[in-house]
């Protein structure tokens, strides 16, 4: 298939590779090193979308990141990506790309009535249209604005690309390699700083790839070249193409996201996707260019009306003609550029220049070359519906004000130049305020805020002679500045063309009796009678217009729209630019892919998965895991075709009967050292720590200063000056943190370190009847009778030769052990325990029947300790001194804490002792009261009691002691139940304790 | 993301440190009689300056040191950094 808009020899295109690409289900196809954009250009494709509002056609404006039209749906590799700017994605082998914001096609759109009926749609149409009556919202507007509206469709699929993310420092990082960038990173990095050169095209050069100049005696491609390679070559600087530096943040961290297999049919298997890179800088040049800005003027969204840059990019880079009867609209010398570049090629076009009488070198040469000039002439309006077939031209009055002899010339695209806007979001995001230069009618950076400067036209300077001097000079000062060498290398000579002021003029007059829209935002919709209507309206500030009119807010931030939107707005305002301000930028300066910000962050990589030395035990035997903060638990070990609630059952009921073993081994562990150990712990939980002998553990209750309970455990005295602190494995790290935090600021005269040992030991809890018959067999030499080894005793023995610590604390309120290993021997430890047990039926348990186990002894855990109770309210009021000063104890006297109907725990059985009663249920006097029922409390735990084979529960409720007898009732909205029930102490299952003591 | 001069470990970031609030609050002694209301005060009551802070970070991803840092809370700058109980100035 011939292409037919495709020059010969012109480019930078390999021509030599072949590439075929679908376009809306079609095959088309280009060469290595096109975009979607210039490779439909080439096949003449000028319709790709449908406006957002009004679903008019829209065609190609740009060919970069500007680009507010070109917004396409990618399928690549079975992936969907929606919101890909075909001026910026290249094509590969096999790419299927289609429309968005059009339904059903993109030539036959639904969506396009609106555009008929757009005195119904002007500004702040959502906010009138769609207001009333409430019940259309849903069922009308919604489903409309729905099936019309969007850029594309994200895939509901788990993304299996890799993103990465990558955390790097650099001396000095450059955003943008135009001349400007080259030049300041080669006089910088031969200053010997290190450097990174971040270029968001493939290709290095910016504007040089397309201006026709002379560096050194270089063209500007083979300056770039050289530049570039030697850049490569420094082992001092980084080097990337098709990474955008999108955001700049606090203290100078700067985030760039590579697009590293975008391009590529398939990722490659050891790259990722993309690559987000977190950039600490010493220092940033900003050199990321200018925009060209549009004209307004009739129709002028319609396809085939584009940025002059633009054509003359996709002529000099692409080797393809945007059109072949140009109408050239300016109001500048860069529209000159572009014509000429088309009569280089053959093509015959017509300037329409808005100055009356301008002379220039550049002017001259398109004189020479015999290219019609038609000075003080606009286009009034775009005439054709999917292209531009004509426009209607006019002369224009000196005075701008008054149209004369309107005609119709026929035209195949219009290529518009309305001067320069530097791009200063990413100095704007750093903080720094922008000044309005009116020389060039736009803002650029004022003082630097962070460590930043802004060089080349990005900085309002348009001459290249000027850009690389500065440009070398600032590289060299600011490397001086981080390196301290004096390395100066000589500026080139330059040779450009001189060109001359620009005109200020922008927005071409209505003829009399038209009404065309003349669009400011091409991809938001706003034209220049809804910015008027919302002024009339009596919006005044920027921001308020802005988000009235949606003016600069869709995904291309208005970069070809906000400075035409302000100067809309001061010239009816009668103000200047300067005074009514510029709204505010913000990251990212294009979009970037959720996936690239999350990285590898996903899944089961989100968290860290910690896991105890007994892990591949419990996987062999069946266990069920459960996550517990970041750990995995085993809930329950699975034999046969028990579930949850069986094989709990039946563990729970083993340990109560026999014995079992419980990993616990995530438990926090903390020792805690020095000669003020004791008098620290002391200070630390409620009760009393100074008499704790050597080779005695104590439980433990701790509080924030506010009085709520912060953790609970084990506190073991294993010498002297040595404790070793247990915590619950949910408040590990902020127990850590607390006490941290009170050695080092609030009592630093204190003698004490702690460390976190959670790591270093691997924990078995045994629990049961069985248990001292089976540590006798596990340690023959250690004396455990209850005198030897007695509640709450602690010893150190060797476990067939690994040394071991026995704790004889208890959580099931069981006959229960603790032993700890080191780590490496947990396996060990574990494997001996069962071997040794099975003469005493030992069976392992998981978390379920460790819940089960609790619940029927009334021990609270995390679902009572819940942020909101104090110790009283948890049965806990014996742990508290009376006497000592503790962390959080004056809080306690708070009124709302000694008040009569505080919540408190107690116990729960349904009446019919078979419903089981969903935990977080309500418990009320009368389940018929008028809503909302008062309520008492509620169910913190729920387990099937195994000693007794009926449902209990835990709950805390009003004056709870005090209930205790009463029958009340269980609701549970959630799972529409309403179970009697009656109150019962906490304590259901050996409620004197003698299990533990035995 | 701010750079946090941690006075053990050097110039790292943010991500490494946890927030630990007000450094200027002092917790009254223990066995202290004092009001409800200091009490209160030094419980729940905090400003919050717009402007000059003087906070606490935990250097939890590095020394576990609590360091104090002088910050202005509109602009992020970082003024100076302090070991625990090193003196203001
Ligand atoms: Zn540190």
């Amino acid at each position: 298939m011939p292409q037919d808009f495709r020059l010969d020899n012109v480019g930078m295109v390999n021509r030599e590779k072949k590439i075929s690409f679908k376009f809306n289900g079609k095959k088309y196809f280009g060469f290595e090193g096109d975009t979607i954009a210039s490779a439909l250009i080439a096949n003449g494709v000028h319709l790709v979308g449908r406006s957002f509002k009004y679903h008019r056609p829209r065609g190609f404006f740009g060919v970069g990141v500007d680009e507010p039209y070109a917004i396409l749906q990618l399928d690549r590799n079975n992936e969907r990506d929606p919101n890909i700017r075909a001026t910026e994605q290249e094509i590969f082998e096999g790419l299927e790309v289609k429309s968005v914001n059009c339904w059903p096609s993109v030539n036959f759109d639904i969506g396009a009535i609106n555009n008929f009926l757009k005195m119904f749609f002007p500004a702040g149409f959502y906010y009138k249209t769609f207001m009333w009556p409430p019940s259309f919202w849903y069922k009308i507007y919604e489903p409309f604005i729905r099936m019309a509206a969007g850029f594309g469709e994200a895939s509901i699929k788990h993304d299996k690309e890799r993103y990465e993310h990558k955390y790097e420092y650099c001396d000095l990082l450059i955003t943008g390699s135009g001349p400007s960038g080259l030049a300041s990173a080669y006089a910088a990095a031969k200053n010997g700083a290190r450097v990174i050169l971040a270029e968001d095209k493939p290709r290095f050069g910016g504007s040089l790839l397309t201006s026709d100049v002379n560096i050194g005696n270089q063209t500007g491609v083979e300056w770039t070249e050289k530049i570039i390679a030697e850049l490569k070559s420094m082992p001092n600087v980084t080097v990337k193409n098709r990474s955008q530096v999108f955001g700049y943040y606090d203290h100078n961290m700067l985030v760039m996201s590579e697009r590293i297999s975008d391009h590529l049919p398939k990722t490659q298997k050891y790259l990722p996707k993309q690559r987000l890179w977190y950039i600490r800088a010493n220092e940033v040049l900003i050199s990321s260019g200018s925009i060209e800005r549009p004209l307004v003027f009739g129709n002028n969204d319609t396809p085939g009306v584009m940025l002059s840059s633009a054509a003359k990019e996709y002529m000099k880079v692409y080797g393809v003609l945007v059109g072949k009867k140009p109408l050239i609209f300016t109001n500048n010398d860069s529209g000159y550029e572009t014509a000429i570049e088309f009569k280089k090629n053959g093509v015959n076009p017509i300037i329409l220049d808005t100055r009356s009488n301008p002379s220039s070198d550049i002017i001259t040469e398109a004189k020479n070359l015999n290219i019609e000039i038609k000075f003080s002439h606009v286009v009034v309006a775009a005439k054709g519906y999917k292209k531009v077939k004509s426009a209607d031209i006019a002369k224009i009055s000196d005075d701008k004000k008054e149209l004369f002899n309107i005609e119709n010339i026929e035209c195949d695209c219009i290529c518009v130049s309305g001067f320069w806007t530097p791009s200063i979001h990413l100095a704007s995001q750093s903080g720094n305020k922008s000044k309005f230069n009116e020389k060039i009618d736009a803002f650029v950076p004022d003082k630097s805020k962070q460590q930043e400067n802004t060089i080349g036209s990005a900085n309002g300077i348009f001459t290249l002679e000027e850009t690389i001097k500065d440009a070398f000079d600032k590289g060299f000062d600011v490397s001086n500045k981080i390196t301290e060498k004096n390395n100066k290398v000589s500026v080139p000579t330059v040779v450009e063309k001189k060109s001359t002021d620009h005109d200020k003029f922008w927005c071409v007059p209505l003829p009399k009796g038209k009404s065309y829209k003349r669009f400011l935002d091409f991809q938001n919709d706003v034209a220049v009678s809804d910015i008027e209507l919302a002024l009339r309206e009596g919006f005044r500030s920027i921001e308020h217009v802005k988000r009235y009119t949606t003016l600069g807010m869709a995904t291309d931030q208005g970069k070809t729209s906000n400075l035409n939107g302000l100067q809309l707005v001061s010239d009816i305002e009668n103000k200047v630019v300067p005074q009514v301000g510029h709204t505010t930028f913000r990251p990212p300066y294009t979009p970037v892919s959720i996936g690239a910000i999350v990285g590898r962050e996903v899944g089961k990589h989100s968290k860290p998965t910690r896991k105890s030395p007994m892990h591949s035990w419990h996987e062999k035997n069946n266990a069920v895991f459960v996550d517990a903060g970041v750990w995995l638990r085993p809930r329950y070990y699975k034999q046969g075709n028990e579930g949850l609630f069986e094989a709990s059952k039946r563990e729970a009921k083993n340990v109560r009967q026999n014995v079992g073993v419980c990993d616990v081994t995530t438990l926090g562990k903390i020792d805690v050292k020095g000669p003020d150990a004791a008098e620290f712990l002391n200070r630390v939980y409620t009760n009393a720590w100074l008499k704790l002998p050597v080779g005695k553990a104590r439980y433990g209750v701790m509080l924030r200063e506010d009085g709520i309970v912060m953790d609970d455990g084990t506190t073991t005295r294993i010498s002297e000056n040595h404790y070793h602190m247990t915590t619950t494995t949910a408040q590990a790290a902020n127990v850590l943190s607390h006490l941290e935090y009170y050695l080092q600021l609030v009592w630093p005269e204190l003698n004490v370190n702690v460390v976190s040992t959670t790591e270093q030991w691997a924990g078995a809890a045994i629990a049961g009847p069985n248990s001292r018959k089976l540590l006798m067999k596990l340690f023959p030499n250690l004396d455990v009778s209850n005198e030897g080894l007695p509640f709450m005793g602690y010893k150190e023995a060797d476990l067939f030769g690994v040394p071991a610590k026995i704790y004889r604390i208890s959580f099931s309120g069981e006959l229960a052990y603790e032993i700890n290993v080191e780590s490496d021997s947990g396996y060990f430890m574990w494997e001996k325990i069962m071997e040794v047990g099975k003469e005493f039926q030992i069976q392992p348990y998981g978390t379920e029947a460790l819940s089960t186990l609790r619940i029927e002894m009334g021990h609270v855990a995390g679902s009572e300790l819940d942020g909101r109770t104090i110790p009283y309210d948890a049965s806990l009021e014996g742990l508290v001194s009376k006497k000592k000063d503790f962390i959080g104890k004056r809080s306690l006297n708070r009124s709302a804490f000694t008040s009569t109907d505080r919540e408190k725990l107690v116990g729960v059985v349904p009446i019919d002792k078979t419903t089981s009663i969903p935990e977080g249920s309500y418990i009320v006097k009368d389940p018929k009261a008028k809503l909302p029922n008062p309520k008492l409390g509620h169910v913190s735990a729920s387990c099937w009691s195994v000693e007794y084979d009926n449902p209990f529960s835990l709950a805390i409720i009003k004056d709870g002691k005090n209930m205790i007898g009463q029958k009340l009732f269980a609701m549970s909205p959630l799972k529409n139940k309403t179970i009697p029930v009656e109150i019962v102490s906490s304590h259901y299952v050996d409620p004197e304790g003698k299990r533990v003591r035995s | 993301m701010l750079y946090i001069n941690c006075p053990h470990c050097g110039l790292r970031s943010q991500n490494e440190f946890a927030y630990g609030g007000d450094a200027t609050v002092k917790r009254p002694e223990l066995n202290k009689e004092i009001s409800d209301q200091e009490w209160d005060n030094f419980v729940y009551l905090r400003k919050s300056p717009r402007g000059k802070h003087l906070e606490l970070w935990h250097h939890i991803s590095g020394c576990r040191q609590w360091i104090k840092v002088e910050r202005d809370t509109s602009t992020h700058e970082i003024f100076k950094t302090y070991k625990a109980n090193e003196a203001i100035e």
